[in-house]
C-alpha cells in the first residue's frame, strides 16, 4: 500500500503575522511544517513500521521554498516526496484537484492531511479531495489503526467523539491526540538530502482557481487593558465583579 | 434560491439556522430564502424553520436519522441543483465544515469557509473570513454563479420570525451508501449551556493547579454566572477535562459576550479560539503572560484566592 501525506509550509505559530500591501508577507518569517500535517506524516510512518511494504510519499503544493518543509518530512522518515511548484495562492478546492490527480498517478490508497491549515485556517482539503476521488473520509481523527482491509479509529464530531471503521481507499484528516510526531535525528536529516524529491509544475495539472484573494489585514481589536493588582485577593475580586456588573454589564 | 441547511439537535432548530437566515436576508440574492431540513421525525424542526424561511424543504426519513458526510453532501447538492440555488449556506460546525467541501466539488463551485461577512457585489459574492489562526482578516471573491459558504457561528444576529408561515415541501432524495460506519459514540453531556452558544464562558488553564482546582474554580464560577466551561489544550492533555471542552485551534472557537480565562497564559493556538470574544477577562499570577495583551480586564494574582472571592462576592446579591 502507498500512503500520500500532504503537508503545508506555514508560519511558525509563535511568530506574529506581517502584512504588506494588503497581503500576508512571509518573506522574513520562520516557516515550519504545519503541526496538523505532521500528525499525518507520523501516522503514515507508524503504519509502515507495522507493515513494511507500505510506501510513504509526501506531497507539498506551494512555492519552491516549501522544499524545506518537504525535507523535514523526509527526515522524519518518509520515503520520497513530490513538490508541485505553485507561486500563486490557490484556494483549497483548486488544490484538492492537484492532490487527487497525484493520488491517481501514484496509485495511493490512503491520504493524510491536517484537520485545519494554520495558514488559510481551512478544513476543506481532505473532504474535497475525497469527493474528487469518490472516496470516503474520516475527519478530525485522533486514533487510527489499519487491519489490512479497513481503518479503525476515533474522531471528533458535532456531539462529541465517535469510533468508526472505514474501508480504504480513504482520506483521513489528522489532529492532536493522534500521535506524538517524532523529531528528525541528525543522521536522518543527512539521509533526507539524498531522498527522491520530484518537482512538478502547476501547469501539468490544469487547475482553475475558484476564489480570488482581494486583500488581508491584521485586525487588532482594541481592548480596555484595565489591570488590577491581585495582591489583595478580596479587593481585586470586588473590583472585578463591579466592573463586570456596572461597566461591561455582562452580569446582572 | 438561497439554500440554507438548517442544523438541529434534540428536536430543536439550532441557533446557527437563525443566524444563517439573517445572513441570507441581508444578502438579498435572487430567489427565495429556503431552509432545508434533513433528518428523521423532524416535524417540529420543520415548523420552526417555516417561521424563518420563504419556503422550507423537508427530507424526513429514517435514512437521515444519523449524520454522514457523504449522505449529507449528496442530499444538499441534489437540492441545490434541482432548485438552481445560487448560494448554499452551511453552518461552520464540525459536520458543516466536513461535508461542505464535498458539496462544492459536486457542484463545481467555489467554497468560502467560516465567513464572517457576506455581500453581493454586482452578482458576485464577496466575503471576509479569518486566516492565520484567526489573526488575519482576509477578503475573497467567489468566481461563478453558484457558491458554497460555511458561516462562522456568532457572525450574524439571529433572524426574527416572519409574520407569515412558509410552505413546507417534502423532497425525495437519492442517497448513497454509508461507508464510514459508526461503531460507538461518546456524547458530550453537560448540564450547562453549550460552549459555542454560551454568552459567558469561563475557561481554565494549567494555572488552576489540578483537576480538583478546575472543578472548584472554573466550574464554580461558571455555575455562578450561568456560563459554559472551557479548557486549554494543556488541561485536556493532562486528562483533567474532556476534549469537548477544549477552546483553540484544535478545539472549539467561541465568541461569547464575556470570556473569563483563569490560569491561562495565552498560547496563540488558544487565542485563535477565543480572541473574537466581546469582552476578555484574565486572572493569572504571571504579569508577563501573553493573555494580558488581549484583555479588557486583567487581574495579576493567585487564582486560588481571587476566584473563590469572586464566587463569594457574586453569591451575595447586590
Amino acid at each position: 500500500m502507498r500512503i500520500l501525506t500532504v503537508i503545508r509550509q506555514v508560519l511558525n505559530a509563535e511568530e506574529s503575522v506581517k502584512v504588506k500591501d494588503a497581503a500576508v508577507d512571509l518573506s522574513s518569517s520562520k516557516l515550519v511544517v504545519d503541526t496538523m500535517d505532521e500528525y499525518g506524516v507520523e501516522q503514515a510512518l507508524r503504519m509502515r513500521e507495522a507493515t513494511p511494504e507500505i510506501e510513504v510519499v509526501v506531497l507539498a503544493i506551494g512555492p519552491p521554498r516549501c522544499e524545506d518543509a518537504v525535507r523535514s518530512a523526509l527526515a522524519m522518515g518518509a520515503d520520497r516526496a513530490i513538490l508541485v511548484e505553485a507561486n500563486e495562492p490557490l484556494d483549497v478546492i483548486a488544490i484538492s484537484s492537484i492532490v487527487a490527480q497525484v493520488a491517481q498517478t501514484e496509485s495511493v490508497e490512503l491520504i493524510f492531511c491536517g484537520g485545519q491549515q494554520a495558514d488559510w485556517d481551512s478544513h476543506a482539503l481532505g473532504a474535497a479531495t475525497a469527493e474528487r476521488l469518490g472516496w470516503p473520509q474520516a475527519t478530525w481523527t485522533n486514533a487510527l489503526s489499519f487491519d489490512g482491509t479497513q481503518l479503525i479509529g476515533k474522531h471528533d464530531v458535532d456531539a462529541g467523539n465517535e469510533s468508526f471503521t472505514v474501508p480504504v481507499p480513504a482520506v483521513v484528516t489528522t489532529q492532536q491526540g493522534l500521535n506524538e510526531p517524532r523529531y528528525p535525528t541528525l543522521p536522518n536529516l543527512m539521509k533526507a538530502k539524498r531522498k527522491e524529491l520530484r518537482r512538478e509544475s502547476l501547469e501539468a495539472f490544469d487547475v482553475k482557481p475558484k476564489l480570488k484573494f482581494l486583500g488581508a489585514e491584521v485586525q487588532v481589536r482594541e481592548r480596555l487593558r484595565t489591570m488590577i493588582d491581585g495582591k489583595d485577593a478580596q479587593a481585586a475580586a470586588t473590583q472585578l465583579v463591579d466592573l463586570l456588573r456596572n461597566q461591561a454589564k455582562v452580569i446582572s | 434560491m438561497i439554500l440554507i441547511v438548517a442544523e438541529h439537535a434534540d428536536g430543536k432548530l439550532s441557533k446557527s439556522a437563525y443566524e444563517l437566515t439573517e445572513a441570507a436576508r441581508q444578502l438579498k440574492r435572487e430567489g427565495p430564502v429556503t431552509l432545508l431540513v434533513l433528518g428523521n421525525q423532524v416535524g417540529t424542526v420543520a415548523n420552526a424553520a417555516a417561521a424563518l424561511g420563504e419556503q422550507v424543504l423537508v427530507a424526513d426519513t429514517p435514512a437521515l436519522s444519523e449524520y454522514d458526510p457523504e449522505v449529507w453532501a449528496a442530499a444538499v447538492a441534489q437540492i441545490a441543483r434541482e432548485g438552481e440555488a445560487n448560494t448554499i449556506l452551511i453552518a461552520a460546525s464540525r459536520s458543516g465544515r466536513e461535508y461542505s467541501p464535498r458539496v462544492a466539488v459536486k457542484l463545481d463551485a467555489p467554497l468560502i469557509e467560516d465567513a464572517i461577512s457576506l455581500c453581493d457585489v454586482g452578482g458576485e459574492l464577496q466575503a471576509e473570513h479569518y486566516t492565520f489562526l484567526a489573526r488575519v482578516t482576509e477578503r475573497v471573491l467567489a468566481e461563478g454563479p453558484v457558491v458554497v459558504v460555511t458561516v462562522k457561528p456568532g457572525s450574524f444576529p439571529e433572524a426574527k420570525p416572519n409574520a407569515s408561515v412558509a410552505e413546507q415541501y417534502d423532497v425525495e432524495l437519492e442517497l448513497p451508501q454509508r461507508r464510514l460506519i459508526v461503531t460507538g459514540q461518546i456524547k458530550e453531556k453537560s448540564e450547562r449551556v453549550s460552549l459555542v452558544e454560551a454568552e459567558i464562558v469561563v475557561a481554565g488553564g494549567r494555572g488552576v493547579g489540578s483537576a480538583e482546582g478546575f472543578t472548584l474554580l472554573v466550574e464554580g464560577l461558571a455555575d455562578q454566572l450561568g456560563g459554559a466551561v472551557g479548557a486549554t489544550r494543556a488541561v485536556v492533555d493532562s486528562g483533567w477535562r474532556p476534549y469537548s471542552e477544549q477552546v483553540g485551534q484544535t478545539g472549539k472557537t467561541v465568541q461569547p459576550k464575556a470570556y473569563i480565562a483563569i490560569g491561562i497564559s495565552g498560547a496563540v493556538q488558544h487565542l485563535s479560539g477565543m480572541s473574537k470574544s466581546k469582552l476578555i477577562v484574565a486572572i493569572n499570577k504571571d504579569a508577563d503572560a501573553p493573555i494580558f495583551r488581549e484583555v479588557d480586564y486583567g487581574v495579576v494574582g493567585d487564582v486560588q484566592e481571587i476566584v473563590p472571592a469572586m464566587i463569594r462576592e457574586l453569591q451575595q446579591t447586590p
